[in-house]
């Protein structure tokens, strides 16, 4: 299900649920984090069709599920922060829960968490 | 209780076994996600915003304790301590880790529970009045046709693969608690003029996209019949229902195209195939399954107990909280009291695994071990001793659930919402919760009386806002979330669907506006009138022209 990037506003992110516990996920230089500030960024169309494509192999290896790109705006820290709200709060876990929110700390899929 | 055979027990235990190979095949890169999706939803595993949600069946919203404790084990275990019911009677974990999912289904399997046919085109978990049994307006208790139902359907060859999802509510009673116009089909348990029993059957009700009250097709059909008809039915739908448009597929659309008339003809003719004694339940199966639902070993009692007056006169706490959560029972000196899980300020139907522990020690001590989950999103203990009520009542508070508003305004349903849920397109939670906290106040909510506010984070309307007194829906308009208001909707016997009062509105705006709606009716009712009858003798007009005024003013 990745999006394709040409029609993808920027700077864009990729995301997705890691398959094993479907934990929301971001796509880092090495490979997936749950910490969305180590999201690689695409400022431009060529680094967007970069991670399209990363989706893309990722999902036929299995190791995400529901994978695609989403337009951010760059926080003060320079922290991605999606622009609309569904992946904000997809991001971020649900609103009414902050204690459940997702502690930014790295954990890559390979790790089994 | 309806206990699982061996037969029963075997067959989940293979599903349960089946799945595990199906996920190690999947995590192992076997499977991909198009080939596992419509396996996991069989087995009532979706994949939600930030994890997997697992779907588990309590069919017609009765649990035993020792079910309720497992759950409770469940949720500390793999999930994050919690549950959510739902509108369906079910028990929804938001956190589930895929891997992990066998082994919550290998559990659930030993006290008899599973998460088959919570998904996917088929017939879903069959509903019920959560007062079955208990009721003095029953005619019959429904759960035995409820469960003759569920293993009738349960992996029907015939209809695994419908057009779309099929709900099927089932009420005994005069006054519908269960919804059964807001089904595909909603069976009523009638007498007829000669004093039989049997059943009225109404088809084409549902939600969602396009909302519809249900039609009768039958009004008398007699009890052992009762199968065979469905079959001729759900035949018919299979056969007939839309393939083409997701959204045109379910029943209502096809009744509503042909018309009740021509649907309930073509339901006649093939009736009139099938060969009844083939596939209606055989009269001792019926009566094995009834026998299951027999009414515990009440105590003989006085109607009223001393007690439990005197404890009413000295604590006006505890008599709030009677008047509002306790329902009459049919057995002298017994009451059934619905548990509310709606404390201001929570999450509408949210169950810790503490809390799910002490509904489960109480209905053990309490109640003959039995606890019904209702479609308001509340759990019942259905026969407690009048005299054990005020016991019960502290303990409830000792668990935080012994909020007395019951049926009144800050009793609300709401569905999952954009905090969990894919396919939402605004949140609902943060506004019953706004809500609630708006309308906390015990005498103001009293004095408001009974008022349903039902609220749904999208279209589907699972949050039932179409029969909300006050419904909301949360939609998205200009990238941001934007709530659209209802009135006059209703989902008893006098089921009716709510009209839109006026533009959608911000989340902020909403408790002001709904305050507007709530003030209007309280300068314009009659003695006594409750909210629904007020609306229905006013119209809608000056409910719209106080919910513009409001528009008028927030937007100025
Ligand atoms: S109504 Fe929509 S948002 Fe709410 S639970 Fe159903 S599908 Fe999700």
């Amino acid at each position: 299900m990745s999006s394709p990037a040409p029609r993808i506003a920027l700077p864009a992110i990729l995301i997705a649920n890691d398959l094993r516990n479907g934990d929301v996920v971001v796509r880092a230089a090495a490979g997936w984090s749950r910490d969305p500030r180590e999201a690689v960024i695409a400022h431009d169309r060529a680094a967007a069709e970069r991670l399209a494509a990363e989706a893309a192999a990722e999902l036929a290896a299995n190791r995400v599920v529901d994978a695609y790109l989403i337009d951010v705006t760059l926080g003060d820290a320079g922290e991605p922060v999606p622009n609309h709200f569904r992946e904000r709060v997809k991001l971020r876990g649900p609103s009414i829960r902050p204690d459940l929110a997702r502690v930014p700390g790295r954990t890559s899929t390979g790790a089994r968490t | 209780m309806y206990r699982y055979d061996e037969f029963d027990d075997a067959f989940v235990r293979d599903r349960v076994a089946q799945f595990r190979d199906q996920v190690t095949r999947r995590l192992s890169g076997g499977l991909t996600e198009d080939e596992f999706k419509p396996l996991r939803l069989k087995n009532g595993v979706y994949l939600q915003l930030h994890a997997y949600m697992l779907r588990i069946a309590i069919p017609y919203g009765t649990l035993s304790a020792r079910q309720m404790r497992q759950l409770a084990r469940i949720a500390e275990t793999y999930d994050r301590g919690y549950g959510h019911f739902t509108t369906r009677q079910n028990l929804q974990f938001n956190w589930p880790k895929l891997r992990d999912i066998p082994d919550i289904l290998e559990l659930l399997a030993d006290v008899g529970m599973h998460c088959i046919q919570t998904s996917g085109n088929c017939i879903r978990n069959v509903t019920a009045d959560h007062f079955a049994g208990v009721a003095a307006d029953e005619i019959e208790d429904p759960r035995p046709v409820a469960e003759l139902i569920r293993q009738w359907s349960s992996l029907h060859p015939e209809f695994d693969y419908l057009p779309r999802k099929f709900k099927i509510a089932v009420t005994g009673a005069t006054h519908d608690r269960a919804a059964i116009l807001a089904h595909d089909v909603g069976i009523a348990i009638v007498r007829n003029a000669a004093g039989e029993i049997g059943y009225r059957i109404i088809v084409g009700g549902g939600l969602g996209r396009t909302p519809m009250i249900g039609k009768v097709v039958r009004e008398f059909l007699p009890k052992p019949e009762l199968l065979a008809y469905l079959e001729a039915m759900m035949r018919v739908y299979n056969l007939e229902g839309r393939r083409d448009n997701k959204y045109k597929a379910r029943v209502k659309i096809l009744v509503h195209e042909i018309g009740i008339e021509e649907f309930r003809a073509r339901v006649e003719a093939e009736y009139a195939t099938i060969d009844g004694s083939a596939t209606n339940a055989d009269p001792a199966e019926a009566a094995r399954i009834a026998a299951y639902f027999a009414p515990p070993a009440y105590e003989t009692l006085p109607a009223e107990s001393p007690a439990f007056a005197a404890a009413k006169a000295a604590n006006p706490a505890f008599a709030a909280w009677v008047e509002n959560n306790v329902f009459p029972h049919r057995q002298p000196g017994y009451a059934a009291l619905t548990i509310s899980l709606k404390a201001i300020g929570q999450p509408p139907g949210d169950a810790s695994a503490a809390q799910m522990r002490a509904v489960a020690d109480l209905a053990e001590r309490y109640s003959f071990g039995e606890i019904r989950v209702t479609h308001h999103q509340n759990l019942v203990l259905p026969h407690v001793r009048q005299a054990d009520l005020f016991a019960l009542w502290q303990a409830l508070g000792a668990a935080d659930l012994a909020e007395a508003n019951v049926g009144l305004i800050t009793d609300i349903i709401a569905c999952p919402g954009l905090d969990y849920c894919a396919l939402a397109t605004a949140r609902s939670i943060p506004i019953a919760q706004a809500l609630a906290k708006r309308f906390a106040d015990p005498a103001r909510q009293r004095e408001i009386g009974p008022l349903e506010i039902k609220i749904s984070g999208c279209i589907n309307a699972c949050g039932h806002h179409h029969v909300g007194h006050i419904g909301i829906l949360g939609l998205e308009k200009r990238g941001a979330e934007s709530y659209q208001i209802t009135l006059g909707g209703d989902a008893t016997e006098n089921a009716a669907l709510g009209e839109i009062i006026g533009p959608g509105i911000a989340a902020e705006a909403v408790p002001d506006a709904i305050e507007r709606l709530v003030e209007t009716y309280l300068a314009l009712r009659e003695k006594d009138e409750p909210f629904i009858a007020a609306i229905r003798r006013l119209g809608l007009a000056p409910f719209k022209a106080a919910f513009s005024g409001e528009v008028r003013h927030a937007a100025a």
